[in-house]
């Protein structure tokens, strides 16, 4: 399930850590790396790869909100709308990329596409309103530079 | 002034930048210096933690034990979540070398084996950023088995995070390291005693242990002079919200919070009034524009004006904000981040929220503004770590500041027996 590099990877963070427990985030990241989200079997795979009781992965993968249990869309928009992102017009980057992407906070668009949901402070006060797509951050937006971003992306 | 941890030197983050503006110098003077020395002085510096509880950080260091045949740990917090806060993550991507050199130092002065840099699992593109400055400074010999001869060897690994306010309480961090949920766990043991897996380990914010080098290089009688006396050095503010500039800026401690909005985030959009501020991200307690007057960014004068320092991150609102909204948005927040291990917080934080969303749309009874508070009173104090708390302060300062806001947009207003009762 995991690809050889990944596992030698992991193999080599071994010696930092004490215990092969200490392995089941960095192990859960790279599936969700290599597969999108982490599925139950994913989960039994680590847990048997780790030696760890599948029912302590399932706690760990529910606890922490960017694993996903199920696929997403293959844009995830991520918007802020915390304090500081909501002083500086949150609310109206919210409403607009619900009708541009024609789905509401949440949701997944049914090609597959976008996946829309509301995270807490990303840290990106000072250039707020923003939102994240994988692991880049978009900020001080505007509906017209949203609709940039989303054409451009759609591209992608 | 003088900037020291985000100086305006370009490419700073490139390992040869940092060397030629005296990177390592520190590391290279402390590894000639005795442990205890080392520790001996940060502690006279007076540097407390950045990273919310203004812990003395010398203080903390001299809890590990000096000699032990297991292995010890230092975790540098960077998981900067508390709304409001985004300096750490400027260190990460301007200035990486100097966090480095700051966890080297402490590890050395603590005898740490290996330190782990926790970042919030939000900053990928960040995390990649540390990891190209630890492999540099891997090259050049700063890390590893026997540093620059000096007989000292030590590790530094980042570990991800993956989206949990709650990991940046040390001990849920800690667990999180270990692979588990992010509980924290009761104190006391503490960490220098019982930390990851058992053994001793320290944890220090990212910004706090990036003071380190400062202090080494120059001494802790120029540091301690910097800014104000009980909280001294140079303090990255993270100014949000109603301002013409936002961002993060470098100031001495002691600045006036007027100062720093006016003067340096360039003022209030429209000239508006301040209607009111968090003067350190979303947990610290909300102060009234009409009482900012000679407030400082230090812990004495926010304390003094019933308030706390927090993370530094000053979130601004103008004189039409609606505080409700704002406080909703802060009591959902808080509610969502709840582990769920201590009941009162668990329970307490989503009965906050729910009370507050009735006032947001209009449902508001009189008796749940005193409701707020006495649910935020059993919830502050109550539970294992300090989220109780922070989910509390914000609501309690809330109510007791901007009563008349509440009482505005009640729906069913003050009964009338009060009101005979009140005469």
């Amino acid at each position: 399930m995991l690809s050889e590099r990944n596992l030698k990877k992991l193999d080599e963070m071994k010696k930092y850590y004490q215990t092969s427990q200490s392995l089941v985030l960095p192990a859960l990241w790279m599936v969700q790396e290599e597969h999108g989200h982490i599925s139950e079997d994913a989960m039994k795979y680590v847990a048997k790869l780790l030696g760890v009781p599948f029912g302590h992965i399932l706690g760990v993968v529910t606890f922490y909100t960017m694993l996903h249990r199920k696929p997403i869309g293959r844009h995830h928009v991520e918007v802020c709308t915390n304090v500081s992102c909501m002083l500086r017009g949150a609310d109206k980057i919210v409403e607009h990329l619900e009708k541009r992407l024609g789905i509401k906070m949440g949701e997944t668009s049914r090609d597959r596409k976008w996946t829309l949901s509301e995270v807490e402070c990303m840290g990106s006060c000072g250039t707020a309103p923003m939102f994240a797509v994988g692991e880049e951050y978009y900020e001080n937006l505007t509906p017209e530079k949203i609709d940039k971003l989303i054409a451009d992306l759609e591209r992608k | 002034m003088e900037k020291y941890l985000l100086p305006d030197i370009r490419d700073l983050h490139r390992i040869d930048v940092y060397e030629a503006h005296g990177g390592y110098k520190a590391f290279r003077k402390a590894l000639q210096m005795k442990t205890e020395d080392v520790t001996e002085e940060v502690k006279k510096s007076g540097l407390k933690g950045r990273g919310g509880a203004c812990f003395p950080t010398g203080l903390k260091w001299t809890f590990m034990p000096k000699q032990s045949d297991k292995p010890k740990y230092l975790c540098v917090n960077g998981d900067e979540s508390e709304p409001g806060t985004f300096k750490d993550r400027q260190i990460f991507e301007f200035n990486p070398h100097l966090m480095i050199e700051g966890t080297l130092i402490a590890a050395y002065a603590m005898g740490g084996s290996i330190s782990y840099i926790y970042v919030r699992g939000e900053y990928g593109k960040w995390i990649k950023m540390i990891e190209k400055a630890l492999h540099d400074a891997y090259a050049k010999g700063y890390i590893g088995q026997n540093i620059l001869g000096s007989g000292f060897s030590t590790e530094i690994i980042v570990h991800r995070g993956a989206g949990a306010y709650i990991c940046g309480e040390e001990s849920a961090l800690m667990n999180s390291i270990e692979g588990d949920r992010g509980y924290p766990r009761v104190k006391p043991p503490f960490p220098a005693q019982n930390g990851l897996w058992g053994r001793a380990t320290t944890i220090n914010n990212v910004e706090t242990i990036s003071n380190v080098p400062l202090i080494i290089d120059r001494g802790w009688e120029w540091y301690s002079k910097i800014g104000a006396p009980k909280y001294p050095g140079p303090i990255l503010v993270g100014v949000s919200g109603h301002v013409n500039k936002p961002g993060v800026y470098e100031l001495p401690t002691g600045v006036p919070l007027l100062e720093i909005i006016h003067k340096y985030a360039g003022g209030v959009p429209g000239n508006k009034a301040i209607k009111a501020v968090f003067p350190g991200g979303s947990s610290t307690m909300v102060l009234r524009g009409d009482q900012l007057e000679g407030v400082c960014m230090d812990a004495e004068s926010l304390k003094a004006a019933g308030s706390s320092v927090g993370t530094a991150g000053l979130i601004v609102m103008d004189e039409d904000t609606d505080l409700i909204k704002v406080i909703a948005r802060i009591a959902k927040f808080y509610y969502h981040e709840s582990c769920g291990q201590c009941t009162p917080c668990r329970e307490g934080t989503g009965w906050l929220w729910k009370i507050l969303n009735r006032f947001e749309n209009g449902e508001g009874r009189w008796e749940d503004i005193d409701l707020l508070l006495d649910v935020a009173n059993n919830v502050e104090g109550n539970t294992i770590c300090a989220l109780g708390d922070a989910a509390a302060w914000p609501v309690q300062s809330m109510v007791r500041r901007f009563r008349d806001e509440f009482e505005r947009r009640a729906k069913i207003p003050r009964p009338k027996v009060l009101e005979a009762v009140a005469v």
